[in-house]
């Protein structure tokens, strides 16, 4: 079931991107921008994480969840270290999206010569 | 002069517009949705895959599975967009392969990738960032806003809404 819902909910935010380029005419980088801001905001009323718990990769995948995740992180480290937690913790949970992002791409430019 | 120009131009302005309009190609958004959902919704479901995989044979659970089924997802944009696959599949899928975490590993890989010839630390380097840039700034900026108020709120009221 969670197959399904993983389709429905991760499709349904891809429609939503897809709207925002095509009817409201933002350039890709806006309409990524827009949905990382909704995650985070998201995430800040406590919406997000019902959403993980329903749709799986559904809600994980979307590029939403970097939102998400940045204030997680920065919430789960604000808990044990009050304020200073906020910076220091925000990019604890995005470390590996980030880091495996700039890894590979690295490599990528190394080991291949762009197309077309 | 202003006068002339104020008379003119607005008129020359507004047949360039609906000349422009006319000869603009309409967007045929509601096929462009669909073929988003079906290829978001499958990119998502085989994370969800490679999710379960990492819950159920290594040891993960429900929360610490999404990071490591992230850079499996990186991993495989990375590879086909080096192989140039990714980008024939983006543009059949617009969004659908946009808004997954597979679209930002795409435009880090191809933009290190199209200035490699720069060198590596005045192209790979300061060029990787140039699309993803702006994803990673704005979610920063707004997790620090959010998370600031959020602790702030928790401190003052005692966690109560």
């Amino acid at each position: 079931m969670m197959y399904v819902w993983a389709f429905i909910v991760g499709g349904i935010i891809c429609v939503i991107g897809q709207i925002l380029m095509d009817a409201a005419k933002l350039t890709p980088a806006h309409t990524m921008t827009v949905l990382v801001v909704s995650g985070a905001v998201l995430d800040g009323i406590g919406l997000y994480e019902p959403l993980v718990d329903f749709a799986g990769a559904g809600a994980t995948v979307p590029i939403t969840s970097f939102g998400n995740s940045l204030v997680h992180g920065a919430m789960a480290e604000a808990e044990q270290n009050g304020i200073i937690g906020v910076i220091t913790g925000i990019f604890e949970v995005t470390s590996a999206g980030i880091s495996a992002a700039v890894i590979f791409s690295f490599a990528a430019a190394l080991l291949f010569k762009p197309k077309g | 002069m202003l006068s002339m120009s104020d008379k003119t131009e607005p008129k020359q302005n507004q047949a360039y517009q609906t000349f422009a309009k006319q000869s603009e190609p309409s967007i045929p958004i509601v096929f462009n949705c669909v073929k988003a959902f079906l290829i978001g919704g499958a990119l998502c479901t085989f994370g969800q895959g490679i999710r379960s995989l990492f819950i159920h044979n290594f040891d993960f659970n429900e929360q610490t599975a999404g990071d490591p089924t992230i850079a499996v997802l990186i991993f495989l944009s990375v590879l086909l967009t080096g192989l140039g696959v990714y980008d024939k599949i983006a543009q059949f899928a617009g969004a659908g392969t946009a808004v997954p975490v597979t679209g930002f590993a795409n435009s880090m890989a191809s933009a290190a990738m199209e200035y490699r010839t720069e060198g590596l630390v005045l192209g790979v380097g300061a060029n990787m960032f140039k699309l993803a840039g702006s994803v990673i700034v704005f979610g920063t900026v707004a997790a620090f806003i959010i998370a600031l108020i959020k602790t702030i709120w928790i401190q003052v009221t005692g966690g109560s809404l």
